[in-house]
């Protein structure tokens, strides 16, 4: 990996010799878990069950998409998670703010969507410019605005739940229940966002930059690439992004709570690495979040459906999973 | 001058309280973030039962804080102890085990103090302990299915985060619905948590086509799994029973909500009832060291008023 990469050519695409591993282990690793789901619960392919866990994964998922382009840059965002908590809860506080003058209308829920994503822009734009502008560590700046966002949620619910008027959330809920032609919007949502992402990713200057700058970033500054710019928007994407998760989440139960959202950086990097995407920059893979984001949601979905282990024992198999992900790939890699 | 304000203090004394002690006496409150709905309701009675007592009281002074984690809990009782010179400690343990030696030194210094809710790990520590009724909190839950399943049928249970608290309450729940033909499916962990409930409860309607009743066991977990539910289509099949008495349930059980019938206490005003309880150490005669136990209560209908708390966060 320490060839600079300045041609596009992401590093880990070398030349395929017989079945690549770092490709397809992702891949593996999922068809396995869908066998074993149809193996041991005849509901598992039912349309209600795979619509539950297609639109529970999209928050998750469409973050992930976004830290895909972070993590390939070099960078890490441990803020997403407190960071929807927090726009979750800016959201219900101006949709109720705005009630009385607006009314129950969808004008309304748009001011909501406005606000998600404006306060999604400014969340990522302050990390952004924090790492590049001030220098410090992308790790050290997020650990501390995810404190902030935590308590910032905390303090706006007065350490209870901020819950959206009763109307109001009738009128949005159909944003994460309904669809088109039976697919879920969440769902719609997600495939968009990681379709444009998998695009900009491959075929963009943006994305061609990313991994450069993650490869190494003396290189990539020396072939004229704008790295303070190029960083910063990954992290402005990634503030949108959450933007975009928060607007499917809050339709759901209509509520945010300082326990919203716990965790969900570490889901998120997770299934970014288990796609294939390197912790430590350099080579991002968008379409391998995505089967990462389904691998981890459909482990849960599987643990829930089945009495086979305990439950005590859910995040182990997990971690385990986690861990053969990654392994797999990994093998082929080591011994080139 | 010294005789004017021995005459002030002495009047005051006779005016505010007949039984009261002349020095004033400082009570530590060492209480966990409000990190969840519970939480904030227990911070919120917390504030409340200090200000007031403030108010009431002259001589008495408070330090309320809040941790977010055991050892900055530990760090605060210390502070206290050694900047504050506290006479009374109330202590809602983050964790029963981290707190017990830090507490027990406190405890060893002379000072008073009051366990809240989650015990100490070792007995005899504390002057005073109050506490909800976890076993009790199962049990009455129990016994509302067992009155509202005459015929037996099929249920699924959230559980909350494991601990000895949730263990507690589901054995008192199982042992109150023993021969009663109701037919546990399911046992699996929501957490205590809205998303994870609400995940949880998807799955188990996936699974099983044949639900009569969920006991969500939270107030918090029923919000998630009335949401699947609804998603579901399955609204009219089933009820469900939370627990604790979160402010938005008490007020669907007042509306008499078919899904929502009942409701079990399990009150975060607690918190208040040990503050008070300990300043009544210092400002009357009155015994108050021992174990006070906090029954949990059925909410229906009729009775849901005096529950309905709407300044509350929880």
């Amino acid at each position: 990996m320490s060839v600079a990469e300045t041609t596009g050519k992401p590093a880990g695409a070398a030349p395929r010799r017989g079945i690549d591993l770092h490709v397809l282990g992702p891949l593996v690793a999922l068809a396995v878990l869908v066998v074993i789901g149809i193996l041991l619960n005849p509901n598992f392919l039912s349309y209600a069950n795979i619509t539950n866990v297609l639109a529970r994964s999209a928050f998750i998922g469409i973050i992930a998409v976004g830290m895909t382009f972070v993590i390939t840059a070099g960078g890490l965002d441990l803020s997403v998670g407190s960071m929807a908590a927090f726009i979750a809860g800016l959201m219900i506080l101006v949709m109720n703010a705005a009630l009385p003058f607006t009314g129950v209308s969808v004008l309304t829920i748009l001011i909501g969507v406005a606000t998600a994503l404006v306060a999604g822009l400014v969340a990522g734009a302050i990390n952004g410019l924090l790492v590049t502008k001030a220098g410090i560590e992308a790790f050290i700046v997020t650990l501390g605005t995810m404190g902030i966002y935590r308590s910032l949620v905390t303090w706006l619910a007065d350490g209870g739940t901020l819950s959206l008027d009763f109307d109001l959330r009738g009128l949005y809920r159909p944003v994460y229940y309904d669809g088109i032609l039976g697919v879920a919007w969440p769902i719609i949502v997600f495939a968009v966002v990681a379709l444009l992402a998998e695009i900009a990713m491959r075929h963009t200057a943006f994305g061609r930059h990313c991994a450069a700058i993650g490869s190494n970033e003396q290189v990539a500054r020396y072939s004229a690439v704008h790295v303070d710019r190029a960083r910063t928007a990954t992290y402005v994407l990634l503030g949108l992004l959450v933007g975009v998760a928060t607007i499917m989440y809050v339709p759901r139960l209509g509520s945010a709570s300082s326990s919203t959202g716990v965790l969900w950086e570490l889901e998120a990097i997770a299934a970014v690495i288990i796609g294939g995407t390197m912790l430590k920059g350099g080579f991002g893979r968008v379409w391998g979040t995505v089967v990462g984001v389904l691998i981890l949601s459909l482990i849960g979905n599987i643990l829930n459906l089945t009495d086979l282990v305990s439950p005590y024992l859910n995040g182990a198999i997990q971690g385990v999973i986690i861990i053969l992900a990654v392994v797999l790939q990994r093998t082929k890699r080591a011994a080139r | 001058m010294k005789m004017k304000y021995a005459f002030a203090a002495a009047g005051l004394a006779l005016a505010a309280a007949p039984a009261m002690a002349q020095e004033t006496a400082t009570i530590g409150v060492s209480i966990p973030a409000a990190t969840h709905g519970w939480a904030g309701g227990m911070n919120f009675h917390a504030q409340e039962a200090v200000d007031r007592l403030e108010e009431t009281y002259e001589n008495l002074d408070f330090v309320l804080t809040t941790a977010s984690d055991p050892s900055k809990q530990v760090s605060d009782i210390e502070d206290m102890v050694a900047t504050r010179n506290i006479d009374a400690l109330v202590v809602l343990p983050f964790e029963s085990e981290p707190l017990t030696g830090p507490v027990a030194r406190v405890a060893e210094n002379g000072t008073w103090v009051t366990v809240v809710d989650r015990g100490l790990a070792q007995d005899g520590i504390e002057d005073l302990y109050v506490a909800g009724d976890n076993p009790g909190f199962g049990r009455v839950s129990g016994e509302y299915f067992v009155e509202n399943m005459p015929e037996g049928g099929n249920i699924v249970v959230l559980r909350g985060i494991p601990t000895t608290i949730d263990n507690e309450r589901v054995e008192g729940f199982q042992q109150a619905i023993e021969g009663a033909g109701i037919e546990i499916l399911a046992m699996e962990h929501g957490n205590w948590n809205r998303d994870d409930a609400f995940t949880v409860m998807q799955d188990f309607l996936s699974k099983y086509p044949d639900i009569d009743a969920v006991w969500a066991s939270d107030d918090d977990m029923a919000v998630g799994a009335l949401a699947a539910i609804e998603q579901a289509g399955r609204s009219d099949e089933m009820w469900v029973l939370g627990g604790a008495g979160m402010k938005e349930m008490v007020q669907r059980v007042m509306e008499e909500d078919e899904m929502i019938p009942a409701d079990v206490t399990y009150p975060p005003a607690m918190i208040a009832t040990a503050i008070e309880l300990t300043a009544l150490n210092f400002v009357s005669n009155a015994p108050v060291s021992g174990d006070f136990i906090i029954g949990s209560v059925l909410i229906t209908p009729e009775n849901a008023e005096d529950f309905y708390y709407p300044d509350s966060p929880f």
